[in-house]
């Protein structure tokens, strides 16, 4: 446990030495929900069905891609060799990555989640709900990220996995139209996709009083999904190498 | 630790790459001594160190720190292994890495200060680890293995690029460390500083070409000088 917290503070200990991705990391997706707003400025529907799933699509693909650069750095760097040395267990490691980018994901989506409901008038019964949902996506985009560090070489590598990760999650995760009326194949496909669950819950954030048991299951779908994502990459960190 | 020979190496054979990069070395390093594992770069000495870190995979043999399989979690918070190139954050400060490698081995802040003061970085301290030279990096990266307080240091040519200076202090240190009984392994390239350890292991191709003191290899080759007692053992082992 003691590894963990110092793993974590030590990590937003170097985002905050750069504070341009701090401010990018706070700033940018606010800024893009603003852009949302008015790009749909004629038909306000638009906004008001994918308004909610961008807030939480924003801390996956930020984290994911923080994670897996850092990451990469870390493999790269030597730092990992050197911690694997340590005491430290490697899900302490793991996890102190998961626990410090949950947390700048919850500054993130306070930020974005402010400006969406009383900049922009979106309506939402449970805002706290959205938070939980952040920083869940984002915990789950850390998760991938860590995992497919493991497949990266160098950090450019690591940031072309995104188009490869994310992008198809993105197109069938039913942000762009509705799961159900996709061809069975996709919808097939977009069922074992995590982040259609995000999505979904987003959905049924936007349009549900309470938290719905349907809600309940995208939020055990999400944990699952990122608990394995997380126990896959801690076995990614091979002690000893050739 | 109340063992003679805290590290013993059996019949350690080590391939990469296709390539027999150590074949079959045994040897042992006495505790609270000074080794040096000097030998031309390339000549296995790093592969070796990591080997003793437990982070080599090895084709076969048995490697032994302070009477457990190397590697294993007994032995973790015992060792440090110090890595050629500086393995610490360049991102956060020298403190902050330094209060991060103390709570990962459970120190605490009084280890920080003697640690930071044992390499002269004091007045570094809250300046970036990225900003400072290369061989300041070096400093930040042995002072976040002293101040786990390790019974056995592995340090991989940890005074490369320094001033002459902080070079006979980082030796002053080492003989400190070694007279509190604790075991130091200290490769180099360079055969001056073979002379001031208490023993040195020769090493070229992946094989022991010596394992003597300063003064026996001298003897041994029959030349003061350890530059050129290191090329008539490596002639006279080539032979």
């Amino acid at each position: 446990m003691r590894g963990l917290l110092a793993t974590a503070a030590r990590v937003l200990q170097q985002l905050t030495h750069d504070r341009r991705s701090v401010a990018l990391i706070v700033l940018v997706p606010a800024v893009l929900m603003l852009f949302f707003r008015y790009v749909f400025d004629a038909s306000p529907q638009v906004f008001e069905r994918i308004g909610p799933q961008m807030l939480g699509l924003f801390p996956f693909i930020v984290m994911f891609l923080v994670t897996s650069v850092t990451m990469v750095r870390e493999r790269t760097s030597g730092t990992l060799e050197r911690l694997l040395t340590t005491p430290l267990r490697r899900g302490e490691l793991i996890g102190g990555y998961a626990l410090a980018l949950g947390v700048a994901a919850l500054v993130q989506a306070l930020v974005s989640t402010a400006v969406a409901l009383w900049g922009l008038g979106l309506e939402v019964d449970s805002p706290w709900a959205i938070l939980l949902f952040a920083v869940v996506d984002a915990v789950l985009g850390t998760a991938l990220g860590l995992l497919m560090s493991a497949f990266a070489a160098t950090e450019f590598q690591a940031v072309q996995f995104m188009p490869l990760v994310v992008v198809p999650q993105i197109l069938l995760c039913g942000l762009l139209t509705p799961r159900e009326r996709m061809p069975d194949v996709l919808h097939a496909l977009s069922d074992v996709l995590p982040l259609s669950y995000a999505t979904d819950a987003f959905t049924e954030l936007a349009n549900a009083n309470g938290f719905t048991s349907a809600m309940w299951i995208d939020l055990a779908v999400l944990l699952g999904c990122s608990i394995l994502a997380l126990c896959v990459a801690s076995l990614t960190l091979r002690r000893r190498t050739a | 630790m109340m063992n003679n020979q805290p590290i013993e190496v059996s019949d350690l054979t080590v391939v990469r790459g296709g390539t027999m990069v150590i074949p079959r070395l045994s040897l042992t390093i006495p505790g609270g001594s000074v080794t040096g594992l000097v030998g031309p770069s390339g000549c296995g000495k790093t592969t070796l160190i990591r080997c003793l870190a437990g982070i080599q995979k090895v084709r076969s043999g048995g490697v032994t720190v302070l009477g457990h399989p190397a590697g294993s979690p007994a032995t973790r918070s015992l060792v440090a292994y110090v890595t050629q190139a500086s393995s610490v954050y360049p991102d956060l400060t020298v403190r902050q890495n330094l209060a991060y490698f103390a709570a990962l081995a459970g120190a605490d802040k009084a280890a920080v200060r003697e640690a930071l003061d044992h390499v002269a970085l004091t007045p570094k301290a809250d300046e970036l680890t990225g900003r400072l030279s290369g061989g300041q990096r070096t400093r930040v990266s042995l002072a976040a293995a002293l101040l786990a307080d390790p019974q056995v240091l592995l340090l991989d040519e940890p005074t490369v690029g320094l001033d002459p200076v902080l070079r006979r202090d980082l030796w002053k240190l080492f003989d400190e460390l070694a007279a509190d009984g604790r075991t130091l392994l200290v490769s180099s390239h360079v055969m001056d500083e073979a002379g001031r350890c208490d023993r040195v292991l020769l090493m070229r191709e992946g094989r022991l070409i010596a394992d003597d003191s300063p003064d026996g290899l001298r003897s041994q080759a029959g030349t003061d000088d350890l530059e050129e007692a290191f090329l008539v053992l490596a002639e006279r082992n080539a032979a």
